[in-house]
């Protein structure tokens, strides 16, 4: 194969390369994108898109199977589901999505190569593609090479241990599923089967789940899960495979709870392990590899973006990250400057953060006001079933400036962009209070959250 | 009620005539005996004046700056009593005495900023923690342009950065938005006066009379620093400790012994060269006045540690303004050195009417060529000026490289050929 030569080499296809890709080749630089598998990344492959194809279809499910118990008049007979099917159109989705990534990066002229990348030095890599070997000379190198499920030494992915990847592929419904990890991804995973018919059991160490949230925020996650009838066990830790299922150890006490499945869910760590990136000897930030605010490592023109260089590991940060580094190779003048990076749990309900907590806020120097609209007093929420929740901000207490919005309850993860608008743009409690949000919709707790800060809410 | 005037009264031995250096009192003052009327200057020395009297200021002579013959009339007081003029009334000064309306106007209030000029926005600095705050389509357009956008001052609601503060901070410069940057207007005037007339009188002469040659030359102090910290590492507890200066002045003493046409004043209107024996090295010092010289006398008789304890004295007296006069008087050649402030190369001007200074500059470790390989050496510049009309270039580029041999191989300093 004959060797290629470009200006801008991005190593990983995931959010952040081919952004970064896109990006690069609306600019005019000559970029090349170099994918292992399929381009999308973990988000579109095995992460963000795959699971909420499964939770939608799992609530649809849900919502039938239960509808005799709801107020709401309506009869069904009992659902069925074929998982494979499910999964099928799961998978058709995700193929919709990875050869639209495709289709932009060649609409953007950039070249996309399928293959295992080797890096040789900041300027040269060696892809291995089924076709043979093959060297790529760049001048500016960035590493998008993402996260990969934690494996756990004494539970080894393998047979009945999976990891999310696996749990997003399964065509049948694990009749005993043990979830090892409460944070986001198992609650979420093990929510979708449980709401499937499984027998959910979640086992976290520390004493409560998801445990980076205030208990505001989590307790109408884990009535939910109570209510679904998930068995949620905290202090629990999981000691290795049993007989039947996974040992856990609790207060000293050892069990082996049944399984036929166990998901893994402990957390994601850097691949800066992969693509022979330690060839290059960068300066790391823990197992991360680290940059400044415009994403450069400590090797003059290479960059590094996305989950490999940090918390917090989320598709939407990779992204903006990859825009920002293809416009500095362009020759703009850009760093990071965001006010605030979403995250949404995509729970039952859904949690959203933005920008500060209390707590970060305090520890900043802040004098803050907190205030909080629930959505047992929206309209719209109440019309939904869906009352459990609220809607809290953060605002300074000299300048009223808005610091962070949080809210727990069904749909709130739309509601991510009003609260990343408001803070982005500087906004403060008198602005989101004065702007007209339209009624009935669960937006309106966004101003009462507003008006509550300022001491005059309407409807409470 | 009378007046009582009184006259400059004699404050030191062949003093004709004193500069009036600051005013303790003014016209109207009520003044009680013994209070401190003014300070007058002479040559280096500041004498305060006294009141022997108790009373009200009604007159004073001139302004600080003026100089004042002694038994001239310094001011009048209105005392009980007769007083020693013949009538209260005649309060005029006499002709002799120099008028205030005759002293050039002193402005040092600063003209007030013109009433057109708009008030300017006071910059708020930002807190811990705190970022700009501005819309993401400000802030892109603040990197577009290289602008730092905590900088800028916003006008918005909770100080937002707004498109017009960052188009008004573009166009017009901080100057619109940034107090610490705005268009200053007016000036402060400052009368010369005592201390600094007189550098400044010495420095005209100098500078004007004397055609200087300067010569640059830069020293590797290596071996001489490591002899100096060995000496400080053993002695500095008993002897005290060493700086360069000692050994430049060692180094001086040599030199002059060679050449002592450097160690000389020149009195250009007799047409007589002085060279002399014993070495005087002036020190330039800088004191909160200025400039002054403390002279280290017969250097050539002093060790190292005598002569840096006579130096660290000196600049000590200097500074608190205790020096003697006759310890800053007297100085055969000079050296002046700002210490890590010296700078690659100066220009320095001569001790009139001497005929050389010698300006050390700062040290510092720069890669030297040693034939194969670069190494790191300390090296310092000395930067040298001579009277041209009594000392050709030959001799002071001679004067100045047996400077760098002493320098550079200390042990020179110590050996009597």
């Amino acid at each position: 194969m004959s060797d290629l030569s470009c200006t801008l080499l991005i190593i990983g296809g995931g959010p952040g390369g081919y952004i970064c890709g896109i990006r690069a080749g609306q600019l005019g630089i000559d970029t090349i994108v170099v994918e292992q598998t399929s381009p999308g990344g973990t988000c579109l492959n095995v992460g963000c898109i795959p699971s909420k194809a499964l939770i939608h279809a799992a609530d649809e499910f849900h919502k039938i199977a239960t509808v005799a118990d709801s107020p709401l008049g309506i009869t069904a007979s009992a659902p069925k589901i074929d998982l494979a099917k499910t999964v099928a159109w799961k998978d058709s989705i995700v193929a919709r999505l990875t050869g639209g990534v495709a289709g932009l990066l060649k609409k953007a002229k950039v070249r996309l190569v399928i293959g295992h990348a080797q890096i040789v030095d900041g300027k040269r890599v060696r892809i291995t593609t089924p076709e043979g070997e093959q060297i790529i000379d760049t001048e500016h190198l960035v590493i998008a090479t993402g996260s990969a499920p934690v494996e756990l030494p004494f539970l080894p992915f393998g047979g009945p241990v999976i990891s999310s990847t696996e749990a997003l592929a399964l065509e049948q419904i694990p009749q005993k599923l043990v979830v090892v990890g409460g944070g986001y991804i198992g609650l979420e995973i093990g929510t979708v089967f449980r709401k499937l018919g499984s027998d959910v059991t979640i086992v976290e160490a520390a004493h409560r789940i998801l445990p980076q949230y205030d208990t505001a925020l989590t307790k109408p996650v884990a009535k939910s899960l109570a209510d679904l009838g998930v068995k949620v066990l905290t202090g629990t830790a999981a000691k290795g495979l049993g007989k039947t299922g996974l040992i856990v150890e609790s207060e000293g006490k050892k069990t082996d709870l049944p399984a036929d499945k166990i998901l893994v869910t402990v957390g994601r760590r850097p691949r800066s392990d992969s693509a022979n990136l330690t060839a290059l000897d960068l300066t790391m930030d823990g197992p991360f590899i680290a940059i400044d605010d415009r994403c450069r490592t400590s090797m003059s023109g290479v960059f590094a973006i996305g989950d490999v260089t940090g918390e917090p590991m989320l598709a939407h940060r990779a992204m903006a990250q990859g825009e920002m580094v293809a416009e500095i190779i362009a020759g703009h003048n850009r760093s990071w400057d965001k006010a605030c990076i979403p995250a949404v749990c995509f729970t039952d309900p859904e949690i959203v953060s933005c920008g500060l907590s209390l707590d970060e806020a305090k520890a900043r120097g802040f004098e803050v006001t907190v205030a909080s609209f629930p959505f047992a007093a929206n309209g719209r929420a109440m019309t939904m079933e869906s009352e459990a929740g609220f809607v809290r901000v953060v605002a300074r207490k000299d300048n009223h400036l808005i610091l962070g919005f949080q809210a727990v309850g069904v749909g709130t993860a739309e509601l991510s962009a009003s609260f990343a608008t408001a803070i982005e743009m500087g906004a403060r409690l008198e602005d989101v209070a004065a702007i007209i949000h339209a009624h009935p919709t669960q937006s309106e707790a966004i101003q009462e959250a507003a008006l509550t800060g300022l001491g005059h809410a309407l409807h409470i | 009620m009378g007046v009582y005037s009184m006259a400059l009264p004699d404050i030191g031995e062949g003093i004709a005539e004193a500069e009036l250096d600051e005013w303790s009192v003014k016209v109207g003052d009520i003044v009680a005996e013994d209070d401190v009327l003014c300070a007058v200057m002479t040559d280096k020395a500041v004498v305060e004046v006294p009141t022997p009297v108790s009373g009200k200021v009604v007159w004073v002579a001139g302004e600080a700056g003026d100089t004042l013959a002694i038994g001239a009339p310094l001011v009048r007081i209105e005392v009980k009593g007769d007083g020693n003029l013949a009538k209260a009334a005649d309060v005029a000064p006499p002709v002799a005495a120099p008028k205030p309306s005759e002293t050039p106007v002193v402005v040092d209030a600063p003209t007030p900023l013109a009433a057109h000029t708009p008030p300017p926005v006071v910059k708020q600095p930002l807190g811990a923690g705190e970022k700009p705050l501005a819309a993401p389509s400000v802030r892109q357009a603040a990197q577009d342009a290289g602008i730092d956008l905590r900088l800028v001052q916003g006008t918005g609601p909770a100080n937002r950065i707004t498109h017009e503060d960052l188009e008004g901070y573009i166009a017009h410069g901080p100057s619109v938005n940034e107090s610490t940057a705005k268009r200053a207007e007016g000036g402060t005037d400052i009368k010369v006066k005592g201390m600094r007339r007189m550098i400044a009188d010495k420095m005209a002469l100098s500078k004007a009379r004397i055609p200087h040659i300067t010569v640059v030359e830069e020293i590797d102090v290596t071996d001489l620093e490591t002899l100096r910290t060995q000496l400080n590492t053993s002695h500095a507890q008993d002897k005290g400790k060493l700086t360069i200066l000692p050994f430049v002045m060692a180094a001086i003493v040599k030199g002059v012994a060679e050449q002592p046409g450097m160690n000389a004043t020149y009195d250009d209107e007799v047409g007589i060269i002085h060279q002399s024996h014993p070495v005087h090295i002036g020190i330039a010092a800088q004191t909160p006045n200025g400039l002054t010289v403390p002279v280290v006398r017969h250097a050539e008789a002093a060790n190292l540690w005598a002569t840096a304890a006579e130096v660290a004295r000196l600049s000590a007296a200097a500074r608190e303004g205790k020096a003697k006069r006759d310890e800053l008087s007297g100085s055969t050649i000079t050296i002046t050195s700002l210490g890590p402030l010296g700078a690659i190369a100066t220009t320095p001007i001569i001790n009139h009417p001497e005929v050389a200074i010698v300006g050390v500059n700062k040290m510092a470790i720069r890669p030297m060529w040693d034939g194969s390989a670069f190494q790191p050496r300390k090296m310092m510049n000395i930067s040298c000026s001579f009277d041209h009309r009594v000392i050709d270039g030959w001799d002071a580029a001679v004067f100045v490289q047996r400077l760098k041999t002493l320098l550079e191989t200390p042990a020179l300093l110590f050996i009597e050929v």
